[in-house]
């Protein structure tokens, strides 16, 4: 399985890119090599140089050092999103598909009504209303993200609901709840799942936009998308303020998309 | 004495076609009656898409009847729900056909078995593992393959699993739909003779539904014959096979192989093909093939007759 997995020279590299993600956010405060909110108003604006390899921004603070505590926020974020939204719509998804009927309806069009509008959109109207912060739009992004685990996982429901393992738990006298989580999750969870770890990237994506414009983690925290849209007026001056944190984002959702990608093609031959 | 008493049993399954389209309905089983005795196999035969194994499922409540009736013990089960339902998933159970769709993938031999003994509160982890441990021996499998998993096993084996996870819970009756169709030849022997051993050491009753005459001939006391949804032929198996009444019954004995080159056979063979359950013929279904069917054929509907001792026939010219 492994060695499945790394056979793929992509899914090597989407590994060693959320490896070294996982890596700097367990170990920030030892990788870094100043305070990420540390301002120094002599030292501003310094370009790449041994002191600061990816330079200072317009209050002096380390860019390096900021990148570093950010994919602590960027990982935090990407987590929580699909840790909450993902039991939430594989549940909904499973019992829409094993119990059809009036059930299947309201469910369905429930996420129909939540993927009929532009995630991002009710994402930001969602953290606009709640007020600005990173905790916020972790709850926005959670509230947009789980239709797309409920319609996956309630499709892979339907197509095994009518095997003949399930019919003999019914004829066992098992209680539909325990088909539900012994016999058809295991058998359906799959397909969801690689969907997740293909989310990461765009969940922290999303975060990051949300935070560029305005509406998440607020100066001076050093979350990447902020740190972005805080570089934005002195682009012309210091070319290093925005691509570092741009880079730092671009790097993780591929290494996450990468890695999906990745498990996909080990767990499902079908799509070989 | 009677185990089970089916009397007039519909299974009828409505199809939507499309958006507009008009609601028609499947006559899948359209009134079937017959009883099994304690101890006994009844073998149910019939070509693919005459209702066998709808009617099985309807017996166990897998799918809700239409209309008639289902005694176990004397007692109506038709309408059983709750609780006393789960009390009656004990008394009878399955075997699938297919061996590979039948056992959850992800869960060892040893959940597979124990899942059952769990739902109906059987026992205590210990005890529960001992009479899985028993009952696994009696299968031919051996206790270390109790932490398998289900594609560690060949078909026959798989198969075997499928029969031991029906008897856990010491059922009367065992609903087996086409349970060696799926199976190597050499395989179905072992698994009909297990079958036959396990009915003798339980006292279990079969209801053994297949396609497979022979299979049939070789394990049933009495056999019915089914031609789209209903008994066409029922008696007792070597008066069946030796005496058929029905043509179908007829041409369909007619056209079991012979490993006998030089033997004579007069086969019959049946014109057209089955008719759609959607759109049934008219009187008795049959006549749009048989070869004796007359005038009267498209108009009366044939009853099951008992034409000698304990040999039922539903044709108008018998």
């Amino acid at each position: 399985m492994v060695r499945r997995i790394f056979s793929s020279p992509l899914t090597l590299i989407g590994f060693i890119l959320v490896f070294i993600l996982l890596f700097l956010a367990a170990f920030a405060p030892l990788i870094a090599t100043y305070n990420p909110l540390e301002v120094n108003f002599s030292n501003k604006l310094q370009p790449p140089s041994s002191a600061h390899i990816f330079g200072t921004d317009e209050v002096g603070r380390d860019i390096f050092s900021r990148i570093v505590y950010g994919s602590r926020i960027s990982l935090k974020v990407g987590l929580l999103v699909v840790v909450i939204s993902f039991p939430v719509g594989t549940m909904l998804g499973a019992i829409a598909g094993y119990f059809g009927g009036l059930v299947d309806q309201i469910i369905m069009r429930l996420t129909d009504i939540f993927l009929s509008f532009p995630g991002i959109i009710l994402a930001m109207s969602i953290a606009a209303a709640l007020g600005p912060s990173i905790e916020n739009v972790l709850l926005a992004l959670a509230v947009v993200w789980w239709p797309w685990y409920t319609r996956i996982v309630r499709s892979s429901v339907l197509s095994i609901k009518n095997a003949e393992f399930i019919e003999s738990s019914r004829a066992l006298g098992a209680h539909p709840f325990r088909i539900l989580f012994k016999d058809i999750l295991p058998n359906s969870i799959a397909p969801a799942s690689i969907q997740a770890s293909l989310d990461l990237g765009f969940v922290i994506l999303a975060a990051a936009g949300l935070s560029f414009i305005g509406l998440g983690a607020q100066p001076p925290s050093p979350e990447w998308g902020a740190m972005l849209s805080s570089s934005r007026e002195i682009l012309r001056e210091a070319w290093w303020a925005a691509t570092f944190p741009g880079l730092a984002i671009l790097f993780t959702v591929l290494g996450f998309n990468l890695l999906g990608d990745g498990l996909r093609d080990v767990l499902d031959p079908k799509q070989r | 004495m009677t185990l089970l008493e089916v009397k007039d049993l519909k299974q009828h399954f409505t199809i939507n076609k499309g958006f507009l389209g008009k609601k028609t309905t499947v006559k899948a089983v359209d009134g079937v009656s017959f009883s099994v005795n304690e101890g006994e196999t009844l073998g149910i035969v019939g070509e693919s898409g005459c209702g066998k194994s709808s009617l099985g499922r309807s017996i166990l409540r897998l799918i809700e009847p239409t209309s008639g009736e289902i005694k176990y013990k004397g007692k109506n089960i038709t309408d059983l729900k709750g609780k006393d339902l789960k009390d009656l998933r004990k008394e009878m159970q399955i075997v699938f056909q297919d061996p590979f769709a039948s056992l959850n993938p992800r869960n060892t031999v040893r959940d597979i078995l124990e899942a059952p003994l769990i739902i109906h509160g059987v026992g205590n982890r210990k005890q529960r593992l001992e009479m899985i441990e028993n009952l696994i021996g009696k299968i031919g499998l051996r206790k270390e393959q109790l932490s398998n998993f289900p594609h560690e096993f060949s078909g026959g084996q798989r198969q075997r699993i499928g029969i031991a996870r029906a008897l856990t819970l010491n059922p009367k009756l065992i609903i087996a739909d086409e349970p060696v169709s799926a199976l190597d030849v050499s395989v179905q022997s072992q698994v009909l003779n297990l079958m036959s051993s396990l009915q003798e050491e339980f006292g279990l009753s079969y209801v053994f539904i297949s396609h497979d005459l022979s299979v049939v001939q070789h394990i049933s006391d009495r056999v019915a014959v089914m031609y789209l949804g209903k008994i066409v032929e029922l008696a007792e198996v070597d008066e069946l096979y030796s005496n058929p009444q029905h043509p179908y019954t007829k041409a369909l004995l007619s056209a079991v192989p012979v490993p006998d080159p030089k033997q004579k056979r007069d086969r019959i063979i049946l014109q057209g093909d089955l008719p759609s359950p959607v759109n049934q013929p008219t009187g008795c279904t049959f006549h749009t093939r048989c070869p004796m069917a007359t005038a009267e054929c498209k108009t009366i509907v044939p009853e099951l007759r008992e034409k000698s001792f304990g040999h039922w026939t539903a044709c108008i010219h018998v």
